[in-house]
């Protein structure tokens, strides 16, 4: 192979195909669920330690827009990487992976995503 | 080159298996949680408290709590495996999240089974 052939690997000018962003966001949500879990563990401590704690943390959640807005965010973080979960393993099972099939599948994923977002904001909201 | 000393089960395809399991196990616990939430939209303190007082909601949230600790450390390995190729870097950054991961574990059961 010609070592010396021409590299691009300056993402600002590569154009993403769908699947390549379906699969950034499955890593980056993976991430941002990670670091989010701090919020998810000191929401269900409050939750359970006792009433008075449990009635507190459920007015932060009710009266909150910032608490709202966390709560919105990983909801969306967790079902979008929940869709490209289910994606990922229908591939592991051997179904779109042709170029077409892999796109709408790369496709009705991120439309979930959009679909649960809106859905898990009215529910906060 | 990345060796695999730092994987979770020191074999790719004991990763890719266990990615793959805790991701059901995650998925279910998920669909009950948020399907609890929004079946029960006046949540008092004796009810939820209550719910986590089943021994199978304690065990499949026990089970839950590993799940996340094997599977975001996968995740995070093979993210910090593929963009931070600084060794010294990578082990910080890994370091940092296996700690995190172990907080979360002890921190999870003290809620659950320390009711």
């Amino acid at each position: 192979m010609n070592k010396k052939r021409p590299v691009n690997l300056d993402l600002t000018t590569i154009k993403q195909p769908l699947p390549a962003i379906s699969s950034i966001l499955h890593r980056v949500t993976g991430v941002a669920l990670f670091v989010g879990l701090v919020f998810m563990m000191y929401a269900l401590d409050q939750s359970l330690t006792s009433e008075e704690s449990f009635n507190s943390i459920s007015a932060t959640m009710q009266h909150s827009f910032f608490a709202k807005l966390i709560a919105w965010g990983l909801l969306t973080a967790l079902f979008y990487h929940l869709c490209a979960g289910i994606k990922h393993l229908l591939q592991d099972f051997g179904y779109c992976e042709e170029l077409e099939s892999g796109h709408l599948a790369a496709k009705v994923t991120l439309a979930a995503g959009v679909v649960f977002s809106l859905l898990m904001g009215i529910w906060v909201w | 080159m990345v060796t695999a000393v730092t994987s979770f089960g020191r074999s790719g395809l004991y990763d890719w298996m266990m990615q793959r399991i805790t991701a059901v196990v995650l998925a279910a616990y998920t669909l009950l949680i948020v399907g609890y939430l929004i079946t029960t939209p006046d949540l008092t303190y004796a009810q939820w408290s209550g719910f986590f007082g089943h021994t199978w909601v304690r065990v499949f949230s026990l089970l839950t709590l590993l799940s996340i600790g094997a599977h975001s450390w996968i995740g995070l390995w093979q993210v910090s495996t593929d963009y931070i190729k600084q060794t010294g870097l990578r082990f910080v950054f890994q370091a940092v999240c296996g700690t995190l991961m172990f907080v979360y574990v002890v921190w999870g059961i003290q809620v659950i089974w320390g009711l």
